[in-house]
């Protein structure tokens, strides 16, 4: 499945005030990708995002654009007739929302007649079509981010840049919109690039996903790639992998390997797949969905770790809970509220943990010994 | 009181029986201060859009200057203007002095800062994305400057009508510039100024209605376009 590249950045670098804001040496987006971009607030989303866009002046860096050099403003104006961007705030113009939607054909010179057609078709793909007439003005935050959604579609774009696009959403909205964006996405074998905070998002729109922080890519890959092993302690913790424990190697072979918990791990052994060497420190990380809760150790269960201990908190997290236990090391994991119920699960309760080994990622091996 | 009433009568008659002087006067002064409008229109977004759309060293004391410019009093742009077009000043050689011309350069002086001075605060107040999005959109340079200049139309008209509305009621410049000649540059302010130290108490009543008459037709007019297609 080798889809051609659509646009290559290299050495794309941005000074502000004295700091780099922004040092990303090599990203490529194929043909009909999803890229997510994920991280925290002044990560350098929206920044890289209109870097690629080439709506923002580098310090430093090119743009190649299905194999042509984005080098002067002819290429570049060239290019942005050839993309689109939809950001947070929908900047609709105080106009309605058939000629809101219409703007980018209007600009394009494309005739009343046909832009017309297409306006009514993508608004309604977008749930607007009943709007046409409607000043933005008053559109609700929802329709005016759909009626921003269908300006940009409209456009048949071939890179289209959604920068955060749901960050001022109330929860139903954003998550009626996304499963109409996802579905879009996918009918029409969009190439984009979605910024977004939220893990849950960038799991159902990406299909590849870069953590940045500080202005720079700290890893990017498949998306499950990614969320089960992330490289680093930081994207770990920033792709939902709520437990990272450290320790020395025990013994390893046959791609398993036995961890000895360090300080406060109280000597537990944890059962992970992957190679290090013994004596070696080394960090793993366990996401909360795949840890199960029960009442007896189960022997008959193909869960290689199991450990009696406490539930020491309960934090409601939408659809399900976030139990945080304390099982001689910390662990967290998620169960739903007819397991809460079930479990009799409260603060102070006994309770075991089981995961798989397979479930026990190796996150970084190197640069730890030193700090244990 | 009768005399104020008398004066409203007398100026009525005037009003009602269009006295050719006084219809000449108010046409001349649509004119002048038409014009000078529409000059300070284009100088005026001529600074305000390059000023908000760029960012350089010394912009906050551009902006500072223009502030101060909307403030402008006539009777000193009209000295300046006067000893610029003065027979042995710099610009003598036009010889405009005391014709309808100089009164248009004047008040173009001093509406040119205001429309200036509102257009760039209209501009600098649409959401800072909105750029980079029709940039997005597709739009070449000029095409991005027409969408945020219609994007911020209704205080763009605002200031046109601050614009004319502090030209078509000065009266400073006008008389210095222009001589108050009747038949040539009287205007309906220098004209109510002269009648009034006259005592001619009926004429000035005349002009002064007709001067705001005119005001609020003018303004009425600019009103309605801007409000017009906008979607309620």
């Amino acid at each position: 499945m080798s889809r051609p590249t659509v646009l290559e950045a290299r050495s794309l670098t941005l000074h502000r005030a004295g700091t780099q804001v922004l040092d990303v040496p090599a990203l490529d987006l194929r043909a009909g990708e999803v890229l997510a971009l994920m991280g925290p607030n002044g990560a350098g989303k929206s920044t890289l995002m209109l870097a690629l866009a080439g709506l923002l002046p580098l310090s430093g860096g090119n743009l190649r654009f299905k194999g042509t050099e984005l080098a002067g403003r002819p290429e570049r104006e060239a290019y942005r007739r050839r993309m689109t961007m939809v950001f947070q705030d929908p900047l609709l113009f105080d106009a309605t929302v058939a000629q809101n939607i219409a703007a980018g054909l209007k600009l394009r010179g494309v005739p009343a007649a046909l832009r017309e057609s297409a306006v009514r078709a993508w608004a309604q793909r977008l749930g607007v079509g009943h709007l046409l007439a409607r000043p933005a003005r008053q559109l609700s935050g929802g329709e005016a981010q759909r009626t921003a959604l269908a300006r940009a579609f409209v456009l048949g774009p071939e890179i289209l840049f959604l920068d955060e696009p749901f960050g001022a959403l109330d929860a139903p909205t954003r998550e009626a919109l996304l499963d109409d964006l996802g579905r879009i996405l996918a009918e029409t074998g969009s190439t984009a690039v979605v910024s977004t905070h939220d893990q849950g998002e960038a799991a159902r729109l990406g299909h590849r996903l870069a953590v940045m922080k500080d202005g720079r890519i700290l890893q990017t890959g498949g998306l499950r790639e990614v969320m089960n092993h992330p490289e680093d302690p930081f994207v770990a913790a920033f792709v939902g992998m709520e437990t990272l424990l450290k320790g020395q190697v025990a013994s390893s072979g046959e791609g398993l390997l036995t961890l000895r918990l360090g300080k406060g791990g109280d000597g537990h052994e944890v059962l992970a797949v992957g190679e290090a060497r013994p004596g070696q420190t080394i960090l793993v990380g366990i996401r909360p969905e795949h840890v199960a809760l029960s009442l007896q150790t189960d022997k008959s269960s193909s869960a290689r770790n199991a450990f009696p201990g406490t539930v020491t908190k309960v934090v409601p997290r939408g659809p399900f809970f976030k139990v945080e236990l304390d099982c001689g090391f910390f662990l967290a994991a998620y169960v739903t509220a007819q397991s809460l119920a079930e479990l009799g699960l409260e603060p102070g309760g006994a309770i075991v943990a089981s995961f798989k080994a397979t479930a026990a990622h190796l996150i970084r091996r190197e640069g730890l010994d030193s700090e244990v | 009181m009768d005399l104020i009433w008398e004066g409203l009568r007398k100026a009525l008659e005037l009003l009602l029986t269009l006295d050719p002087e006084v219809l000449r006067i108010t046409l001349l002064s649509l004119e002048v201060s038409g014009l000078a409008t529409l000059i300070s229109l284009v100088i005026g977004l001529g600074i305000a859009i390059p000023v908000a759309l760029n960012e350089f060293p010394g912009k906050r004391l551009v902006i500072a200057l223009l502030n101060t410019g909307m403030g402008l009093p006539p009777v000193v742009v009209g000295l300046f203007v006067t000893v610029l077009l003065w027979r042995s000043g710099p610009f003598g050689f036009l010889e405009i002095l005391y014709t309808p011309t100089a009164m248009i350069l004047a008040q173009a002086v001093i509406a040119s800062p205001i429309i200036a001075g509102i257009s760039l605060s209209a501009l600098q107040h649409l959401p800072p994305g909105l750029r980079l999005q029709i940039l997005a959109l597709g739009a070449s340079r000029p095409q991005m400057v027409w969408l945020l200049l219609k994007e911020a139309r209704l205080p763009l008209l605002a200031a046109v009508m601050a614009g004319f509305g502090g030209v078509i009621s000065e009266v400073g410049a006008s008389i210095m510039v222009g001589g108050n000649i009747k038949g040539q540059t009287r205007v309906l302010t220098t004209a109510t100024v002269m009648e009034t130290s006259k005592g001619n108490f009926e004429v000035a009543f005349a002009l002064s209605i007709l001067l705001l008459v005119l005001a609020f037709t003018v303004n009425a007019v600019l009103t309605h376009l801007q409000q017009r297609n906008r979607p309620r």
